[in-house]
């Protein structure tokens, strides 16, 4: 007991009802900051940058499947400040290919045990993905994906409009709509999550587990020995020693990388979202239609979280042609013409990395000790554990896990691309 | 939504436009002598750089012509446009 009590006393504080319970008791003044802040450490054996859920998540696997606890994550802003707390929060795995298929699925299980794994309620909501089928193309494409998909053992069902309106009652499947649903793809396992509490959740378990969380330190520059292997970071908060280096920095990629000389296959795009007026559970699960670009879910707070499509100029500005929402907007009203005299209440953008295939990039680089997940484009949130844990194993042992060994820079030099842009058949 | 210039029609709205992405990548003139690198570069490789952008766009709602833009991608805002095949123009963005 002695010996327990010592452990609690010195780890971090465990969230349960005993102790919220406990907390209580004395005015809930006894709650300690979730993580450190502390001062960079001159040098450290891994460093990764971009404080997002990525990359908190990979240091946070880093320290706990293996053994690295001298590392640290360095953000240029705060955590979770760019994409991670910018997108729509949809998790789902029913993409075509079998590699994508095998990543993004193994994200999808790593979901499932979260919360229970950080000790942090990440809100995971298995409320299901229904993607809509607006044309026979759509038809036709889905069900090929509900085969592929099942062939993989990824769930996947293929649903009439009566079936998809019993699953979403909003939904509005009259015939005489401009782009009438003629069926719907549901992955059941798929659904939401809280992006706040990822970043925090990751970053509270890797803190307690020794890794140094640096915010406000910008990554001004990559230096490289004689060998041309990674020896440090140059930041706004002085150089810092590492001979491993891990990138995840979404939209800046291209950024970071150009500062090793390294080229990338990518091109950074705005991608808004939008919030509603917050009312009363109505929508039940979440509904993408990426035919007319409308990606809707309802938060746990009650507002509808609405997602759009890419402008279509490259861009950093982390905003984007209120055209663009006003196109998403239009057709939400079609799909669910009870949301027409709805108020929006927040419109954001953010900037996503995007690869000519539109699969992710989650490799070593040319050059020795630097390594990149990146290429995630329009839909990293949903692969966030699995990108951070095939990331933090490709770091430590200087060569990828099986999983995220065909998302290569190399695929697209010898012809091996993962052309889930094909397979998606939307105008992205 | 963006006010571009387009060179031969003057200032119309963005929904007149499409991208052609990055500008200046020439085709290969002997695509026989190419080896994967170079056609991975060419096809694939994209500067996409945070700050001036060369760029194609193309009037298909006007004048239906391609012409090149420098933009500066942290403001959105268009520094110069030009006619395709002229070099381009050596001007800084906003802030550079």
């Amino acid at each position: 007991m002695v010996v327990f009590l010592t452990y609690w006393a010195e780890s971090m504080q465990k969230f349960s009802a005993f102790e919220l319970f406990k907390q209580g008791l004395n005015g809930q003044a006894g709650w300690k900051p979730q993580w450190r802040s502390p001062e960079p450490k001159p040098a450290y054996d891994a460093v990764i940058i971009g404080g997002g859920g990525h990359g908190l998540g990979a240091a946070y696997y880093l320290a706990k499947q293996h053994g690295m606890r001298n590392i640290a994550v360095l953000e240029k802003g705060w955590l979770g400040g760019g994409n991670t707390g910018r997108n729509t929060t949809i998790i789902r795995s029913n993409y075509l290919f079998n590699e994508s298929a095998g990543l993004y699925d193994h994200s999808v299980k790593l979901w499932e045990g979260l919360s229970q794994e950080l000790n942090y309620n990440v809100m995971f909501s298995q409320r299901g993905v229904m993607m809509l089928a607006h044309t026979v193309h759509d038809v036709q494409v889905f069900k090929r994906h509900v085969h592929a998909n099942r062939a993989n053992g990824v769930d996947n069902d293929w649903l009439t409009p009566e079936e998809a309106k019993a699953f979403c009652p909003p939904l509005n499947i009259s015939d005489n709509m401009r782009y009438p649903i003629l069926g719907a793809a549901l992955q059941r396992r798929g659904g939401t999550a809280r992006h706040d509490a990822v970043a925090w959740g990751y970053a509270r378990a890797a803190d307690d587990l020794g890794v140094d969380i640096i915010e406000n330190c910008e990554v001004t520059g990559i230096v490289r020995n004689a060998a041309g292997a990674v020896e440090a970071v140059q930041t706004t908060r002085g150089l810092i020693k590492t001979p491993k280096i891990g990138v995840s920095a979404a939209g800046h990629t291209s950024v970071v990388l150009g500062m090793a000389g390294v080229r990338l296959p990518l091109e950074s795009y705005p991608l808004q979202a939008l919030v509603s007026e917050p009312i009363k559970p109505v929508f039940p699960c979440v509904v993408m239609s990426n035919t007319i670009h409308a990606y809707i879910s309802q938060s746990d707070k009650g507002e509808l979280v609405i997602g759009a499509g890419t402008d279509i100029y490259t861009s950093y500005t982390q905003r984007g042609g209120l055209h663009i929402s006003q196109h998403t907007l239009e057709a939400i009203c079609e799909l669910f013409p009870a949301f027409r005299r709805m108020r929006m209440l927040r419109n954001w953008g953010g900037i996503v990395d995007v690869t000519p295939d539109r699969s992710p990039i989650v490799a070593k680089t040319p050059v020795p000790g630097l390594y990149v997940n990146c290429g995630w484009g329009t839909g990293g949130f949903k692969a966030t554990p699995g990108a951070a844990h095939t990331l933090a194993w490709t770091i430590a042992k200087d060569e990828p896990h099986p999983i995220n060994a065909p998302f290569t820079i190399e695929r697209f030099r010898d012809g091996h691309l993962i052309d889930e842009a094909a397979a998606a058949a939307v105008a992205h | 939504m963006l006010l571009i210039t387009c060179p031969h029609c003057g200032p119309r709205p963005e929904l007149e436009f499409t991208h052609g992405g990055e500008a200046h990548i020439a085709r290969p003139e002997n695509p026989a002598a190419m080896n994967a690198e170079d056609w991975t570069e060419y096809l694939y490789m994209r500067a996409n750089p945070k700050g001036l952008h060369a760029e194609r766009w193309r009037h298909l709602h006007g004048c239906a012509r391609f012409f090149n833009a420098l933009r500066d991608t942290t403001t959105d805002q268009f520094v110069a446009t030009y006619a395709t095949g002229q070099p381009r123009p050596d001007l800084k963005g906003a802030g550079q």
